[in-house]
């Protein structure tokens, strides 16, 4: 009757029990346990604001990216080497980018708006005042390919690409430096040795993929070749009609331009949909290296764990043999034992977790300009860093309090 | 009932081999009072762990209340500890942290029994032992005879047949020594066996059958010994 009723069948501890159990343990030795805490906060919580800061630039340039519309196409001049195939041969350069070119590829049935771009950057001055700007060379089609705003007067006016109006669109930033408050347009400006008339001013989108938008001049297309003396184009945007198009169209210009290039493959184009493919790894394997290296405070912290448990663990052995005296079993001594490390690792997760996300305010609050943001996952990773911790760095101390013989650890010798 | 045969403990310390138990059988029945007396070093305190499982003989086989305790495995021994046994020691083994009904309470939080359960049962037996206003003191706000009436209630709390005490009034002054006594005494009368170590022979004498330890070795036969 006793075999099977107390026996073979033994209750265990209630959870709640165990929990307030190893709560009150480990809250009896407060200056180590405070030291692990922090140890644990600092590892937890750079780990999350460096996941977050990595996940938030990715973010920002992904959107930076998306902004430009996600149907568009980059050609740029020259052969990629990741596009495969046989390397240029020795000495070749590729041929350039024309304004033929340009106007070939706006004939395909797939092609939406077009705007060849010619950039450089040039000494622009009014009335002896002078800024070097950046001056874009294009057509009606880039106001609305790269999602342009006027604050005031009007775009470039379409029509032939190859008439060079004097005519300028200018940005808010140049303007301001130029002509200060007084009105722009309809003034003239002088870029190198030509004159322009100001026919539009943009509004300030700030900064779009590495250009300053705010510091800019665009010029007919035509303008731009003679006035940088050269022909070439330094890339074409190229809006497909819709997103199921980008392929045949990218199929196209490469056809379009080898029939036009004597059977050369010498562009490159980009569609968005590579570009962001590209950005995403690139920055998931940049946010995964950098908390790699956070990741060394964890391990610090673990080994803290350790100690602390370890110490625990000895400065307890008369505790643990009374345990075991009033019947503990070897599993409920090393269950107990790491619910003490894994609530400890818990609350410090928790206070990294809270450290990480209120640094992570600070900085909005102080670079507003870069959207920071938690990681949606990180809570995640913080829960199961402390659980893994926890339990990885608690297994040792809790297997020697588990296997403390009793009479031993009880004896005052 | 319990039945120890061919006891054997051995310690090594360094190379050499200390025999702590030599051939030790005894037998005790239940309801019993028996004081394991004898000098320094001759094996009582490694005896009274055999008997409370805490420590495992080398040889010999050990059988408690028809079951042959010996042979079971480690859980199965520690669920004897906690329904069976209960240890009173010298030095008390409160937990520090703990007030006294926590201490006493451990038992069964252990084994799972329910809060409001738990409170009903502790704080009948702080009262049984004249502890109800010291139940949220420390050990260490608690005097000597307090803290040893404790740490028996702990003992008692699970209702175990055996209770084994190791010098349990060593550390007391003669009044409160014997107030622990009687409480062991009284618990004996209710029916649970009490096996207690004692250097003292007034204490020796209290009980209904001493055993006398030597070298390892239960010593001939003491007062009323009925032998084997
Ligand atoms: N863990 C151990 N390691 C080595 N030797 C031990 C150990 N435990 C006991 N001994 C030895 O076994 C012998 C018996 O010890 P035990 O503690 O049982 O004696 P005791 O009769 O309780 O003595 P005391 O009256 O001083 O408490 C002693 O020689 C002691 O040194
Ligand atoms: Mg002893």
């Amino acid at each position: 009757m006793f075999k099977h009723g107390i026996v073979v069948f033994p209750k265990s501890m209630r959870l709640r029990d165990i929990l307030t159990f190893s709560l009150r343990a480990a809250t009896a030795n407060r200056g180590r346990v405070l030291l692990m805490l922090l140890a644990m906060t600092i590892g937890v919580g750079s780990v999350v604001v460096f996941i977050s800061l990595g996940d938030s630039a990715r973010r920002y340039v992904i959107d930076q990216f998306s902004s430009l519309g996600t149907d568009l196409l980059i050609v740029l001049p020259g052969r990629s080497e990741t596009t495969g195939g046989p390397p240029p041969l020795l000495g070749e350069t590729p041929r350039d980018l024309t304004l033929d070119d340009a106007m070939a590829l706006s004939r395909g049935r797939t092609v939406g708006r077009i705007a060849p771009i010619i950039a450089g950057s040039a000494p622009i001055s009014v009335q002896g005042l002078e800024r070097e700007m950046l001056v874009l060379g294009s057509t009606a089609e880039l106001y609305e390919i790269r999602h342009l705003a006027l604050s005031q007067g009007s775009f470039l006016p379409p029509g032939d690409p190859s008439r060079a109006e004097a005519v300028c669109v200018i940005g808010l930033k140049g303007k301001k430096e130029l002509f200060g408050n007084g009105p722009a347009i309809g003034k003239w400006l002088r870029i190198g040795d030509r004159r322009f008339r100001v026919i539009g001013i943009l509004s300030s989108p700030g900064v779009s993929l590495g250009e300053d938008l705010g510091e800019i001049v665009i010029i007919p297309v035509a303008a731009a070749q003679s006035l940088f003396n050269a022909s070439s184009l330094f890339r074409i945007l190229v809006e497909a009609k819709n997103s199921a198009a980008i392929e045949p169209t990218r199929k196209s210009i490469l056809e379009t331009i080898r029939l036009r290039h004597e059977g050369e493959d010498d562009i490159t184009v980009i569609t968005q949909d590579a570009v962001l493919t590209t950005f995403n790894r690139i920055f998931k394997a940049l946010t995964l290296s950098v908390t790699g290296i956070a990741a060394i405070s964890l391990v610090v912290a673990g080994i803290m764990i350790m100690n602390v448990m370890l110490v625990a663990v000895s400065n307890r052995r008369a505790e643990i043999g009374l345990l075991k005296a009033i019947g503990a079993s070897r599993g409920q001594i090393l269950g107990l034992f790491l619910a003490e490390s894994t609530l400890l690792s818990t609350v410090g997760a928790a206070i990294g977790l809270i450290v990480a996300l209120l640094s992570i305010q600070l900085a909005g609050v102080l670079f507003p300009q870069f959207p920071l943001q938690l990681a949606p996952w990180s809570p995640a990773i913080a829960i199961a860093v402390a659980l893994i911790s926890g339990i990885a760095f608690g297994v040792l101390p809790a297997h020697r309090a588990a296997e403390l013989e009793p009479a031993l650890a009880l004896a005052r010798r | 009932m319990i039945q120890l045969q061919h006891i054997e403990r051995v310690f090594m310390v360094g190379e050499e081999e200390v025999h702590a138990l030599r051939d030790v059988n005894m037998a005790a029945e239940a309801g019993e009072y028996i004081a394991i007396m004898g000098p320094s070093g001759s094996g009582k305190s490694s005896l009274l762990n055999i008997l409370g499982l805490l420590d495992r003989p080398d040889s010999g086989s050990y059988e408690l209340d028809g079951t042959l305790v010996s042979n079971l495995d480690e859980k199965q021994q520690a669920a004897i500890r906690m329904h069976k046994i209960g240890f009173v020691f010298q030095f008390f083994h409160l937990v520090p942290r703990l007030s006294a009904f926590d201490n006493v309470a451990l038992p069964l939080v252990l084994s799972g029994v329910k809060p409001d359960e738990r409170q009903t049962r502790v704080s009948a037996a702080l009262a049984a032992f004249g502890l109800s206003n010291r139940a949220r003191h420390r050990p260490d706000q608690l005097s000597g005879g307090q803290r040893q009436r404790v740490a028996i209630a702990r003992a008692t709390i699970m209702q175990p047949s055996v209770i084994l005490a190791d010098e349990p009034t060593g550390n007391l002054d003669r009044s409160s020594g014997i107030e622990v006594a009687e409480i062991l005494e009284e618990l004996n009368h209710q029916g649970m066996t009490l096996i207690m170590v004692t250097h003292d022979p007034e204490m020796g004498k209290r009980s209904r059958r001493q055993v006398l330890m030597v070298d390892g070795r239960i010593e001939g036969r003491t007062r009323e010994d009925r032998g084997q």
